[in-house]
């Protein structure tokens, strides 16, 4: 598979009837990096994320995730990235270990190799005393620590997290961000949506949503500089107040 | 009874069994003045939205008592319930039901219209009307919250709960959301918020901690800063994520957090060392390039940060 990118998209393009949601949106994320992708509430993020993971097509325009095509290879896209949904997504009445394995059975892996991996994971992220735990005695953060877990059980090239600290406490969002750094370090590619502009700061690089489009794309200290802006919380509010579209 | 409280807590218990130590636990008390805009932040099972449901009258305590504007949350519970406005973290509204029929319906449970509270909800609702007749189940994020804070004012509640009301919400509309509860705020209003976000504790008269069903520390966002009694230093070098191990292997720092594009540093009780001394280990021993090292005070994310001491 190609190198360098894990994400390339050109002109990428929705419409829903006359509702340009994405308009003409074109980006890499380079492998390796965390990708912070911000924006306003309905400024098209939710809708240009289930292009990239190959949940809708694309109106127009073309794209790459992970290697594969997003128009004729939605299903090896599936199945080469990781999915953290804002939801929370795992089966409560079933123990951790039995979520491990469901889930990697759901990615086709080979049942000793989900156990391997899952072993190596639950050590990593200090799970292994909780492994016969049933999910829904677990607390939040431990929750959302098992949910990201499971998004990268099958190793994939690129893992999606859709406002993954969203109404959690300044401590714990910090403890999940030092595990996002760790999953990056060991090679995955990260590409991050939050609502908290000092996450922002976390990613290598991010870029801005306004009305459907990348209004802006660089790294955090670049933006700033750029905007003369001392914080990107600054830099969210002067591109926002651009935006035409309102909720 | 101080006239002016708007919320009384003696002492208020509740559990939820199965050995389990109880959600809340308040043996001090507190208060919440007519017209106070108070806070409560805390880790995720603090028991904020226990303690949220024990005062809308949702639950029962097992054992305490407390009063909201005079009226106590068991006994008065039918009459408590017609005077106050709850607006819970999770979206409870009828998604079969379009924006103005959920707002009709709320109205009217509370035998009034829309007509005569609109002042209340008129700078919320300019924004919705041109979705008035969209199911409420198929609006955005931020206009479900919108909404949801409509149907909660309809009834010119006296005391507002409001149990992390702007989650998932973007940078701007939180801000906006914040402006009008300072207009509510205006009109005498007393308001009780959750909040994960450490900028809107700030906009609080008084913020409570709250960790394992207790309340920590109550206090103005100004007080608890200025009790803030370890000295900070924000930390930068090229390397960030390495900085972050190596500051916390260095001797004289008690804890080390991701701040922004910085990150904090704060030195043990009896540590002395200055900024230049972490610049110069960092350079020195670490091999760290572009290191800036800056004594700072501290902020309320700062001090919530470090409660455990």
């Amino acid at each position: 598979m190609q190198g360098y990118n894990v994400i390339e998209v050109e002109h990428l393009t929705k419409k829903f009837g006359s509702f340009t949601a994405v308009d003409d949106i074109s980006f890499e994320v380079i492998r390796g990096e965390i990708f912070g992708f911000l924006g306003a509430n309905g400024a098209g993020k939710t809708t240009a994320m289930k292009m990239l993971t190959g949940l809708s097509f694309p109106t127009s325009g073309k794209g790459m995730v992970a290697g594969y095509d997003i128009w004729t290879q939605s299903e090896l896209i599936k199945k080469n990235i990781g999915y953290m949904s804002q939801k929370f997504a795992l089966y409560s009445d079933l123990t951790v270990r039995d979520n491990i394995e469901i889930f990697g059975g759901i990615y086709g892996m080979e049942r000793h190799d989900v156990r391997r991996r899952a072993v190596e994971l639950m050590d990593r992220l200090g799970f292994m005393t909780e492994k016969n735990e049933r999910v829904k005695d677990l607390p939040q953060g431990w929750k959302q620590k098992l949910a990201f877990l499971v998004s990268i059980i099958h190793n994939p090239e690129i893992v999606f997290l859709d406002e993954p600290t969203g109404g959690v406490d300044p401590a714990a969002r910090r403890q999940f961000w030092e595990l996002i750094y760790d999953v990056v370090d060991s090679g995955i590619t990260a590409f991050v949506t939050t609502h908290y502009m000092d996450e922002a700061e976390y990613c290598n690089r991010i870029s801005m949503m306004v009305d459907g489009r990348i209004d802006a794309l660089d790294s955090p200290s670049a933006l700033k500089k750029r905007f003369g802006a001392v914080s990107i919380g600054e830099v969210f509010d002067i591109l926002a107040r651009g935006a035409k579209r309102s909720e | 009874m101080d006239i002016m409280d708007s919320i009384r807590v003696q002492r208020l218990r509740k559990g939820y069994g199965r050995g389990l130590p109880p959600a809340v636990d308040i043996t001090d008390g507190f208060s919440v003045s007519g017209g106070e805009l108070f806070g409560i932040i805390g880790p995720d099972g603090a028991g904020k939205t226990t303690l949220f449901r024990l005062l809308t009258t949702l639950i029962s305590p097992d054992e305490g008592d407390a009063t909201v504007q005079g009226l106590d949350i068991i006994k008065d519970y039918r009459k408590l319930r017609t005077i106050i406005g709850y607006m819970p973290g999770r979206f409870s509204l009828y998604p079969d039901l379009s924006v103005k029929e959920n707002l009709d319906f709320f109205a009217s449970v509370f035998g009034t219209s829309i007509e005569e509270n609109y002042h209340l909800i008129e700078d919320i609702y300019c924004r919705l009307e041109p979705f008035a007749d969209r199911k409420a189940g198929n609006l955005s994020g931020g206009m479900k919250q919108k909404l949801a804070l409509c149907c909660t004012l309809i009834h010119s509640p006296q005391v507002l709960f409001l149990d992390e009301p702007t989650t998932g919400v973007d940078p701007s509309s939180r801000r906006e959301f914040w402006e009008t509860l300072a207009r509510l705020k205006d009109t005498g209003m007393t308001i009780v918020v959750s909040t994960a976000y450490m900028d809107e504790a700030n906009r609080c008269d008084r913020v409570a901690m709250m960790k394992a069903g207790c309340f920590l520390e109550v206090d103005s966002p100004r007080n608890i800063v200025e009790g803030f009694d370890r000295r900070l230093i924000a930390v930068r070098s090229d390397d960030m994520f390495r900085l972050l191990q190596d500051l916390r292997s260095i001797e004289d720092v008690g804890k080390c957090y991701t701040f922004g594009d910085t990150h904090h540093i704060v030195l043990k009780e009896n540590a002395v060392c200055t900024p230049e001394d972490i610049s110069c280990i960092l350079s020195g021993k670490y091999g760290h390039t572009g290191v800036e090292a800056v004594e700072q005070p501290a902020t309320l994310e700062d001090c919530y940060m470090n409660l455990d001491g």
